[in-house]
């Protein structure tokens, strides 16, 4: 318990350790931002959507990577000029392919990735339900005559023991 | 009949998951396939890096010769590593290998080309690293192959190889050459 506590407490430091090293690449070299507020947040969250394809995992808006440097600058000086979300990330998927973005579009190579796992469920839930319906008809017919005799033999004796 | 169909429905289900999962394993992830293959190279403008009051203009790529786009860079480990290649390559004389020299300085550049020898018909220098972005450049070394159009038929990520060449870069360069028509998986991005 004592060890649980010391290997908490040492993540907790290192957590706030490494927050204290992200929190400043936003405002390091090679960072654009709008005095707008709106949209300097309307910026952020558009970087947040595209991936770095550098460091796979990161988005724009997080990685360290110079090509993620480069393209932030090319996306702001792309607002900066009047275009919309659409436009830039229009702009990115021709260049890059739609693996730039971090939520592919909806469209006939990617209704599999959308809606497969949807019909993975309902397709559970089916056979969920046949097999139960199934499986207790089976069982009901596979009794046989004495079986069922016995049964009703079996259910009387507990009838008269619960009585008396 | 009906029992062994229980077992064997799912069964056959769970085989084909495991199928494509196991598939999806053998995909590299780090390798993301260029929008830009049987496209025309996108269009630029730039310095060269020999006599930088030259321009180098993506029209040269379309005067009716195959050619190799190498970009590269004289801070990558990776292009030391493929350069023998490149060297290899422009030594037979099957196609012409132009340079795009990424996000580097002129002197570091040169130096590079003097120390281990210079496979490039031209390089242009992209200081900036726009052109890379046009280019859909996500790390050094890439190469391209053009044809003679001027239409990106083929991207490699990462070094040249052996194989890739031999496999690959190599037959897709001769037919082309001969104009002859490609077939389904030639083109295409692989690294």
């Amino acid at each position: 318990m004592k060890a649980l506590a010391g290997s908490l407490l040492v993540a907790l430091v290192m957590l706030f350790a490494v927050s204290a090293f992200a929190e400043p690449a936003q405002s390091g070299a090679g960072w654009h931002h709008f005095d707008n507020p709106a949209k300097e947040q309307r910026y952020q969250n558009l970087l947040g959507e595209l991936r770095c394809l550098v460091c796979q995992d990161e988005s724009l808006l997080d990685s360290n990577a110079d090509l993620a440097a480069d393209l932030r600058a090319q996306i702001f000086h792309m607002m900066k000029s009047g275009k919309s979300n659409a436009q830039i990330k229009q702009y990115l998927t021709n260049r890059y392919g739609d693996y730039v973005l971090f939520k592919p579009p909806l469209d006939y190579r990617t209704y599999a990735l959308w809606f497969g796992p949807f019909a993975l469920v309902l397709l559970g839930l089916v056979v969920l339900v046949w097999s139960i319906r199934h499986r207790s008809r089976e069982r009901a017919a596979d009794i046989s005559d004495e079986e069922r005799a016995r049964i009703d033999e079996l259910l009387r004796a507990t009838e008269r023991n619960d009585k008396q | 009949m009906r029992s062994r169909l229980r077992f064997l429905v799912p069964l056959a289900f769970f085989v084909g998951l495991v199928g494509l999962l196991g598939w999806g394993l053998t995909r590299d992830p780090s390798l993301v396939p260029s929008p830009l293959i049987n496209k025309p190279v996108p269009k630029f403008k730039l310095p060269e890096l020999k006599q930088p009051g030259n321009t180098f203009t993506s029209a040269r790529l379309a005067q009716g010769h195959v050619a190799l786009v190498n970009v590269w860079a004289s801070w990558c480990v990776s292009c030391r590593a493929e350069h023998p290649m490149l060297l290899q390559i422009a030594h037979s004389g099957i196609v012409p290998i132009y340079g795009l020299d990424y996000k580097d300085t002129r002197k570091a550049a040169l130096n590079w080309l003097d120390e281990f020898g210079d496979p490039y018909q031209t390089v242009a220098q992209d200081k900036s690293g726009k052109v890379g972005i046009n280019w859909g450049v996500y790390g050094v070394p890439e190469t391209y192959v053009v044809d003679g159009k001027g239409v990106i038929r083929y991207k490699q990520v990462g070094p040249i190889t052996p194989k890739v060449w031999k496999d690959k870069m190599r037959p897709l360069i001769v037919r082309l050459k001969k104009g002859e028509p490609l077939a389904r998986g030639e083109t295409g991005t692989s690294g």
